[in-house]
């Protein structure tokens, strides 16, 4: 499983990566976690704001830290 | 650069159909000017027609929004009901008063009646404008 952080290095954008390590780490999935700091890659997910999560591909919340409960139901579908 | 994305917070997404009539150009310059404006940013409602995740959980996930059509036809509002997001704020031009037609020479009254439609449906004062860091920058 890919993950990917989308953020240029926020507060909530830190706050988003601890919590999908702690998702990942609990549910023993294993997926590579990447931060995504620049501003052009950033663009090309087409996101609103940030923080930003994708998983395998696919934006899963935008301009909010994710709930824990809410990053692990990602991780199992 | 790094202040365009981090997060939306407070931000209101204007969504223009940027029709091919004068209506539909004055949602997509209102839009323009109210971006430049500070009072909400300009974002791609072709994006989310296309289904792509990232503009449509974007759409889902802002806290306030605004979509402008042009006329009855209601191609904005119709993409946002395909991509499943909920209708926040919706406004249709020709219901101010405005006729469409096909003169795309947009005369500076008409947009200025569309974007105090716009401070109205999203309940806003006129010259309200986020501060720089309340627009662009998480903390």
């Amino acid at each position: 499983m890919d993950i990917k952080i989308l953020g240029p290095g926020c507060p909530k954008c830190e706050q988003t990566l601890k919590i999908v390590n702690e998702a990942v780490t609990e549910t023993g999935v294993d997926a590579k976690i990447e931060k995504v700091t620049g501003v052009m890659e950033i663009a090309g997910y087409g996101v609103f704001g940030t923080p930003a999560v994708v998983v395998d591909g696919e934006v899963k919340c935008v301009g909010k830290i994710p709930k824990k409960e809410d990053v692990k139901a990602w991780l199992k579908k | 650069m790094t202040e365009d994305f981090c997060a939306s917070n407070g931000n209101i997404m204007i969504l223009a159909c940027s029709g091919g009539s004068n209506v539909g150009q004055l949602s997509n310059q209102a839009a323009i000017e109210l971006t430049r404006e500070g009072v909400g940013k300009m974002f791609c409602l072709a994006g989310i027609g296309a289904q792509l995740s990232g503009f449509v959980q974007s759409a889902w996930d802002v806290e306030t929004m605004v979509a402008i059509d042009g006329c009855p036809v209601g191609c904005a509002k119709a993409i946002l009901e395909q991509a499943k997001v909920p209708l926040k704020n919706h406004l249709v031009i020709t219901e101010l008063g405005i006729e469409k037609n096909k003169n795309l020479s947009l005369r500076a009254e008409d947009i200025a009646r569309v974007k105090s439609a716009v401070f109205d449906a999203c309940g806003i004062k006129p010259g309200t404008a986020l501060t720089p860091k309340k627009a662009n920058c998480c903390g």
